[in-house]
């Protein structure tokens, strides 16, 4: 962009300045220095990026997505399909609109041909968000918005005043209009300093509500520091989006001019006439020199009447209708503006700008009829730099229609107006389809004062200003609906109806040609709509097109749904703070710190950071874990498993509960005991599995998985609350409540002896087997504080759980790293807590399992009771399906080379005598026996193994079967899932 | 080997971490709980008299209200037949063996959960906005004054959220201890623009 510098920047210059001596609401005290396209440009505080260029002559801002014609600004807020650009510096951000975008010093720019560029860079803005509860939300700070928020206030109400634009006052910061006498700006400028003082009153400006969702919630973008540049304050949040919780909300925001379609409408200096207006009044810039105004409605002429004082040469006001307003024609004449009714501007001139309109008879045939009225009439060529265009105001319903408000189309109006008053939404102004001063206003207050009452509030009421007489209408200023002014050869491939998506006439006549009726196919099929501005501009004046071409009413046509947001709203926004550290809460244990002193790398089980090995200096996660596995099971490790599930189940049908639950008996254990049990779907799959512990004749404690723990005590309450809420049983979490440490290899009695035995503590604990058998527990404390101990084993060592008060965790673990030194305790991870349970074929659900594995496929049928009269999976265990012998076992697998280490998930197919994977184009499909659940490196085989679901898996065992690894196929022999210690001799040390 | 060794330290998750009242410009605080007991009854019932009886206070039935009881601590609503049992001094394991002994025989329940969550305090002129950060919660004291009690989201992690006074300035956080890091480090990035004002 700086190769053109030197020489665009004599051209900026010789442009000369469009910025009127006085007036407008920019400081003209506090310029600012901005770049665009290459070229330093200056405007003021309160400009816009396209009223500083506007005041500098450049109206091209880019060049369009797919055709590259020149583009530029075609209105002064959202609703401009055209000005998007690019901003370089300070951070880039793509696809903004010069139209909203506030210039400060630094501010580097480009045009954007359709498409932006994400940053390449970090985000270092912060963004963050706000919950807000009001009774009132009220969306639009314009005539009807202060209204109401101020009927509001001074009801006592709690309000929340949102508006988009910089400050407050809505079409009024756009005009020249008296309220009491008074220029209205002063009127708005009193109402915000009341509202300031209103104690429960928030007002934001540069705060667009973009969305409205059920029960009175509404999210709102606010843009804090956007136009402050590098003069942002550190630390504050860039922008904020605002959850809203409304009562009632009333919206009212206003109304978006709408274009009407002609053959090169998109040549920069083509502008909507109201924006004109608003460049002029408010940020006291002439969007041009020669303007021809083109109109279907009186509103246009109000621009052209305050252009024409301000000192623009309007070279002709063009209007469709045969007869002009009376009033406005006299304004006119009086300012020597030559009128022309029953004319259009059916095409114009230029290249970079818009040179000459093209005017001639308007032709009311439309765009269906064939021959053209004015085909071979020569159009008449007016020379202009800005042709302003008004096809009537579209209120902007948005957010009403977001609250799924119906629609119907006002043919007076020619536009779609709520249709109903929806329970806590209601439209005033405008947006409404009020378009007077004083009827807008009273409707603002009224909208509130209903909205208040029904709410149950006391309204103070707030007189109306009084506003200018409107000038007489008759039914001669009635509107004319004109979508699309017919191109006199009849080629509508340049007239665009979206401009931002270089759609045409041509193309929505393609669509219907197509067979689309549905303004939502219509949109589809030509892009229509989809782009940063959503059809602000474009969206009614298809459905007119449609109508139009379809010979229906535009209410039978319809729109497409509005849906949220309203403007573009960046994902970092969205967002907010749940980005980095914070994005997803981490989940830890109280013996964290330990572990990240130990060096622990880490696995990501759910939220929780669990060790997956501690690596010692050298080592790589294959020789920490072979070197965790081999203290196991041959002196004493260690395990962090305190995000076990833990569920307290207290009552005196505690037992019956769980008997309905599990697959087994859990009534039948006795006090002081613990059982291993399996839960079933009512489909009779496995869905969680652990232990459970009686602790009293009325109370046990269940252990799910770690990623159980939330499911499974949902899963007891939703069928004890809605099954058996007759059960007199309680449940509750208390995951976190208590640590649990397993102790686990032949040296463990030792460890735990040392802490916990007679020796140990004052209550000691006799840890001989006799004493403490297999799957018994028992209480005892450590310096006065509660430990439960557990005989239980996930890896057929001998091993205790050590449960205790999490708020001791780290000082009982302590202790026992101490108490194992001598027997070089080692603490182990999740990976090799894995390895260790594979080796005794017990299966992790979720892993060794998908949901379709009954407990007998896993070779636990003796875990299901053929006692109970019934229980949760039960009925399911007899389906034919269930009880077919090729149903996938759980199996072992060891591969014959003794070196490979299966990867999880591979496929598992026959034995090929040939020892090649036969090629699918000659024998098909190569059936699929099963797959690799999970597989690791053994120590204690000293060799890898691997568990597999295989079909008749179990009828399978000693026969070999191949994997496919990598191209290769790799002999297995089928084995039974236990391959250490089937006889269960170490458990007992 | 147990005499050479110190006593049973208790740790708390937000030890030996940067100050989170500092980061948030003395908003927050860590409040030291002796003992929280869940509580199970049915409300009128048995149960509920034997718990009010040692607890020295009946269970509030009103949702989503807290009361004070006598030995200076609070009884949470949780739900209709639920209630957390705040205590600032009992031995959290006496606790619930006094209030099981009481309830059980009537088909209520009691369980210590005093290591499950943490308390954190949260107080002053930034506390209402520290909370409307990330809680969909109505704090506005007109709402949500003393004896208001909540179960709701702070960020991403659950809270029960009680109100300490009527002018929406002294609240109190009970967060599960795995999350309490998370929290602090939630809250002290909540807090920056108050640290940079």
């Amino acid at each position: 962009m700086s190769e053109t510098t030197s020489t665009t920047a004599t051209t900026a210059q010789a442009r000369g300045s469009f910025r009127t001596p006085t007036g407008g609401r920019v400081d003209r005290t506090s310029p600012v220095t901005f770049t665009f396209a290459g070229v330093e440009h200056t405007g003021y505080r309160g400009d816009t990026l396209a009223s500083a260029l506007l005041a500098d002559g450049v109206h091209q801002i880019g060049t369009s997505i797919k055709l590259g014609r020149p583009r530029g600004v075609g209105a002064a807020w959202a609703e401009d399909p055209s000005s998007l650009v690019q901003v370089e510096e300070p951070f880039p951000d793509p696809m903004l609109l010069a139209s909203t975008v506030e210039v400060f010093d630094g501010l580097v720019a480009d045009g954007v041909p359709g498409q932006g560029r994400l940053a390449d860079i970090a985000d270092s803005a912060r963004y963050d968000s706000r919950h807000l509860h009001v009774d009132l939300l009220v969306v639009g700070a314009g005539p009807a918005g202060l209204q109401a928020a101020l009927t509001a206030a001074r009801s006592g109400a709690r309000v929340a005043l949102l508006d988009e634009q910089s400050e407050a006052g809505g079409s009024l910061l756009g005009s020249d209009e008296l309220l009491d006498g008074r220029p209205a700006l002063e009127w708005v400028a009193d109402a915000v300093a009341e509202l300031a003082a209103a104690p429960e009153v928030v007002h934001l400006q540069r705060t667009t509500v973009f969305g409205v969702y059920d029960d009175g919630f509404a999210l709102a973008v606010e843009r804090r520091t956007d136009h402050l540049g590098g003069a942002a304050p550190e630390g504050t949040s860039r922008q904020r989006v605002w959850r809203v919780r409304a009562r009632r909300t009333v919206v009212a925001a206003g109304a978006h001019e709408r274009p009407v379609v002609f053959t090169d409408n998109d040549r920069p200096g083509t502008m909507l006439a109201g924006s004109a207006r608003t460049y002029l009044h408010r940020y006291g810039v002439l969007a041009g020199s020669r303007a021809v105004v083109f109109t279907t409605n009186d509103s246009a002429y109000r621009a052209a009447v305050d252009l024409a004082d301000a000192g623009v040469h309007v070279a002709a006001v063009v209007d469709t209708r045969d007869v002009a307003p009376a009033h406005w024609a006299v304004e006119l004449e009086r300012r020597g503006v030559p009128l022309r009714t029953a004319q259009a501007v059916v095409g114009t001139r230029g290249v970079e700008r818009v040179s000459a309109a093209l005017v001639a008879p308007y032709d009311r045939a439309g765009l269906a009829a064939g021959a053209r009225s004015s085909a071979g009439v020569e159009p008449e060529a007016i020379e202009c730099d800005l042709l302003l265009v008004s096809g009537g105001w579209n209120p902007a319903v948005h957010l009403h229609s977001q609250a799924r408000g119906k629609l119907a189309f006002d043919a007076g109006l020619g536009a779609f107006l709520p249709a109903e008053r929806l329970e806590d939404l209601l439209v005033a102004g405008s947006a409404a389809g009020t378009f007077d001063l004083s009827s807008c206003l009273r409707q603002g207050g009224a909208s509130a004062a209903t909205a208040l009452s029904e709410l149950g509030l006391d309204v103070t009421a707030v007189p109306v200003p009084s506003a200018a007489e409107q000038p007489p209408s008759s039914s001669s200023s009635a509107p004319d609906l004109v979508w699309v002014v017919p191109d006199p050869s009849g080629d509508s491939s340049r007239q665009f109806v979206d401009v931002q998506r270089d759609a045409t006439v041509a193309d929505v006549q393609r669509a219907l040609g197509a067979g689309l009726r549905s303004p939502e196919h219509v949109k589809r099929y030509t892009t229509i709509g989809t782009a940063h501005d959503q059809g602000k501009t474009s969206g009614v004046v298809t459905s007119g097109i449609i109508a139009e071409l379809l010979g229906a009413a535009p209410d039978a046509v319809g729109t497409t749904t509005f849906r949220p947001p309203y403007t573009p709203v960046a994902f970092a926004t969205l967002a907010g703070r749940d980005r980095g550290q914070l994005f997803d809460p981490v989940r830890t244990t109280s013996v964290h710190d330990w572990h990240v002193q130990a060096g622990a790398v880490w696995e990501d089980v759910g939220q929780w950071k669990r060790p997956r090995y501690y690596p010692l200096a050298g080592e790589d996660m294959e020789t920490a874990v072979l070197r965790e596995c081999a203290a196991a099971r041959t002196g004493v490790g260690i395990l962090d498993g305190s995000t076990l599930g833990k569920i307290d189940v207290q009552g005196p049908d505690a037992g019956v509960l769980l008997d309905r639950l599990y697959t087994n008996l859990m009534s039948s254990l006795a006090v002081g005991k613990v059982r291993y049990g399996v839960m079933c779907g009512a489909d009779g799959m496995v869905i969680d599995d652990g232990t459970v512990l009686r602790v009293a004749e009325d109370r046990f404690l269940v252990m799910t998985t770690t990623g159980g723990a939330a499911k499974i005590l949902e899963w007891m309450e939703e069928w004890h609350q809605t099954e058996w809420p007759e059960l007199r049983v309680h449940l509750a979490s208390v995951t976190e409540q208590w640590a649990a440490f397993p102790v686990v290899g032949p040296r463990s009695r030792d460890v735990i002896g040392a802490v916990f035995g007679a020796g140990g503590s004052e209550d000691g604990v006799d840890v001989s087997n006799e004493a403490f058998g297999f799957m018994t527990w028992q209480d005892t404390t450590l310096d006065g504080v509660p430990v439960r101990l557990a005989r239980i084993s996930f890896s057929g060592e001998l091993a205790w759980e050590v449960h205790v008060d999490s708020r001791y965790a780290l000082a009982v673990w302590e202790r026992l790293i101490a108490a194992g030194a001598p027997y070089a305790i080692t603490p182990y991870g999740t990976e090799t807590m894995h390895v260790l349970r594979a080796e005794k074929g017990y299966p992790i659900i979720g892993q060794d399992t998908d949901g379709t594995v009954t407990p007998q496929d896993l070779g636990m049928a003796w875990v299901v009771s053929k006692k109970k009269p019934d229980f949760v999976g039960k009925r399911s265990f007899a389906r034919a399906e269930n009880q077919r012998e090729d149903r996938k076992h759980l199996v072992g697998l060891l591969p014959v080379d003794r070196e490979t280490l299966l990867p999880e998930g591979s496929q598992i197919i026959e034995h090929r005598e040939d020892g090649v994977l036969p090629s699918v184009s000659e024998t098909g499909p190569v059936p699929m026996l099963g797959h690799v659940t999970s597989s690791y490196r053994s120590a204690y085989l000293e060799r890898p193994f691997a568990l597999a679901l295989v079909k008749g898996g179990r009828a399978r065992v000693g026969e070999l079967l191949h994997v496919p690894v990598k191209g290769r196929l790799v002999a297995v022999e089928v084995t039974s899932p236990v391959l250490v210690d089937p006889e269960g001799a170490r458990r007992d040390g | 080997m147990a005499d050479t060794l110190v006593p049973l330290q208790r740790t708390h998750p937000l030890d030996a971490r940067p100050s989170l009242t500092e980061a948030t410009v003395g908003a927050v605080r860590v409040v030291d709980v002796s003992a929280q007991v869940q509580v199970r009854a049915a409300v009128p019932g048995p149960a509920a008299d034997a718990l009010a009886q040692v607890i020295g206070a009946p269970l509030p039935t009103r949702p989503g209200t807290w009361t004070p009881t006598p030995a200076g601590g609070r009884i949470v609503w949780l739900g209709p037949d639920e209630w957390l049992v705040v205590d600032p001094s009992a031995p959290s394991w006496d606790l619930e063996a006094r209030l099981r002994a009481a309830a059980a025989p009537h088909g209520g329940a009691a369980l210590d959960v005093s290591g499950q969550r943490v308390v954190l305090s949260l107080s002053g002129e930034h506390a209402r906005d520290l909370l409307a950060a990330g809680c969909a919660v109505d704090t506005h004291p007109s709402v949500f004054r003393r004896g208001a009690a909540a179960q709701t989201l702070l960020g991403q992690a659950g809270v029960i959220l009680l109100a300490l006074s009527d002018d929406g300035t002294d609240y109190e956080l009970f967060v599960r201890s795995s999350f309490a890091r998370y929290l602090a480090d939630w809250l002290a990035d909540a807090a920056t623009e108050h640290r940079t004002a």
